[in-house]
């Protein structure tokens, strides 16, 4: 833990470079993974192909990826944050076409029925209300982001993955013990991040929260009227 | 000038043999409830479908006000037609007072008129807005959730209601209640309104015209007391009840059977019945000793009388008010 307390500065800062990699990679697959799922929704034979596609991708080992990319991308932290991409879409696609799928037919057919445009449907039905289940895929992603984005450290790209690589070149296990430490710390953080923001979205937290206030209105007029 | 006017409309679905709709041709006077009936896949849905455009026909026009409704912009066209269906329709994340102004928010009315507009229907639907405007779908019984869909349909304060199957997943009380609500909220509002049920109770206690729809066509276009007593052909008999006489005369209103007051009539100790209960009803009062005669009542005030020989001639096909004539 010594180490820990005696480089902060250096600790920050690959903390900085991995959590770089894996925003970045998010992004840029939320970015693409919309627009594919909402094509997917539109044909069946489609979605099985494409699933397919990236699910095999997902099996690829991380190491064998990244050096399939490095041609493309060279020897830095694009070719980490492409293999981020590649690995992440089949999560979110997949959360993102059960989210948008999840929406009954019916209540499209209401909001269609009283003239909203597709555009309107999509920002006021379609997408808050598969907004959960999206959420969850996003939160999946990153916690797979912040584990991969380790190896990263082996192709130039810094980031927490330096820590433990270095450690073992140089028998180091205090270098070891805090990079494997604040990884999983990031990814929990993160997570529990995420997940604060699902439950917020969530129509029954929704509902709990206006029970609330139901319930303290009613209690002030009580109040009030005693 | 007909409110609503299907002409010659047909429908054909790919995957389907026979045409859902086939050469409907039918119109609806301003203010009238009309309900569609008939049994699943008789295309009742779909002929209420083309009116929003959900569907276009195939062939054919529909007419609303004597427009074209293919000459209209399609989104205008819905936003001044309330439309309900099965309470699945309700938006869940959004609360009872957003879902009401899903329609106002398109027309871009300000946000008071809005305000306003919601307290007025919830009051109108008899839910008082302090309690559930904040409330989420979830929060509400079927039967509630049943009438915020009717008040969101009414936001807009279109002149047309299209309702599919509204109160198809409530249960039997509280289907019975939101049916007499309707009645009543009817005669407040006067809209147009096409109803479609496959339940055949529903539609005689509705409907001012039923359409009796089967395999696409329209069978008989009639007056609810008319399709009991003369049903065109042995489908409408046997959907609507046929020979039970007891069935039917649960299913007739009062106010249709009665005679008028006769002039100069002295308001005694008869036994009184309101115009909205039913002949089986009235039957029952009319059985006790010493009772030859009913004062129906609307609103506390008498309208008609109702006698045996009213309700005999009611179920002989013989309008009392057509003899009376």
């Amino acid at each position: 833990m010594d180490y820990l307390v005696r480089n902060p500065a250096t600790i920050l800062r690959l903390t900085g470079e991995h959590l770089y990699m894996a925003v970045v990679a998010l992004l840029i697959a939320f970015v693409i993974a919309l627009p594919l799922s909402m094509l997917l929704l539109r044909s069946k034979q489609l979605a099985t192909v494409v699933l397919g596609i990236l699910g095999v991708l997902y099996t690829i080992p991380s190491i064998a990826l990244l050096i399939l990319l490095l041609p493309f991308f060279g020897l830095n932290r694009n070719s980490v944050i492409a293999a981020l991409v590649i690995y992440t879409q089949i999560i979110l696609v997949r959360n993102m076409v059960a989210g948008l799928q999840g929406v009954p037919t019916a209540m499209l057919d209401a909001a269609k029925g009283m003239g909203m445009t597709a555009w309107q449907r999509w920002w006021q039905v379609q997408f808050p209300l598969a907004l959960p289940v999206i959420l969850a895929g996003v939160r999946l992603a990153t916690v797979v982001s912040i584990g991969i984005a380790t190896i990263g450290a082996k192709f130039g790209a810094g980031g927490l993955g330096t820590l433990l690589f270095d450690g073992i070149a140089q028998n180091r296990y205090d270098k070891i013990v805090v990079g494997s430490v604040v990884v999983a710390l990031l990814a929990l953080i993160l997570n529990r991040l995420l997940l604060a923001i699902e439950h917020y979205f969530e129509p029954a937290r929704k509902i709990k929260r206006a029970a609330r206030q139901i319930r303290s209105v009613t209690q002030t007029e009580a109040q009030t009227a005693t | 000038m007909s409110a609503i006017r299907f002409e010659n409309v047909t429908k054909e679905f790919s995957n389907m043999a026979r045409s859902a709709v086939d050469h409907c041709t039918l119109a609806v006077d301003k203010g009238q409830f009309v309900v569609l009936l008939g049994p699943s896949g008789c295309g009742k849905t779909t002929l209420l479908k083309m009116v929003n455009r959900l569907y276009e026909p195939s062939s054919g026009t529909i007419y609303l006000d004597g427009v074209d409704i293919r000459q209209l912009n399609v989104n205008k066209l819905r936003r001044q037609i309330g439309y309900v269906i099965q309470q699945t329709g309700l938006f869940p994340h959004m609360t009872v007072a957003q879902n009401i102004a899903t329609v106002p928010n398109l027309l871009r009315w300000p946000k008071q008129q809005t305000d306003q507009r919601i307290d007025e229907l919830l009051t109108l639907v008899d839910l008082p807005p302090a309690e559930y405007r904040t409330r989420y779908p979830a929060q509400l019984s079927g039967g509630q959730q049943q009438r915020v869909g009717v008040a969101r349909a009414l936001a807009g304060n279109p002149e047309f209601i299209l309702m599919d199957e509204p109160f198809g997943a409530v249960d039997a009380i509280t289907r019975t209640s939101l049916q007499d609500e309707m009645i009543s909220l009817q005669k407040k509002l006067r809209k147009t309104i096409l109803f479609v049920t496959h339940d055949v109770d529903e539609a005689l206690r509705l409907a001012d015209k039923i359409v009796i729809m089967r395999g696409g066509k329209i069978v008989q276009y009639d007056t609810p007391l008319n399709i009991l007593n003369h049903p065109v052909d042995a489908f409408v008999k046997e959907l609507t009840g046929g020979g039970d006489m007891v069935r039917q005369l649960s299913l007739m209103r009062t106010e249709a059977a009665m005679h008028p007051l006769p002039p100069n009539f002295q308001v005694d100790h008869q036994p009184t019945i309101r115009g909205d209960q039913d002949l089986r009803q009235a039957l029952s009062l009319l059985l006790q000793p010493d009772t030859t005669a009913l004062l129906v009542m609307q609103q506390q005030t008498p309208v008609g009388l109702l006698t045996l020989d009213d309700i005999r001639a009611a179920t002989r096909g013989q309008s009392t008010v057509a003899s009376a004539a």
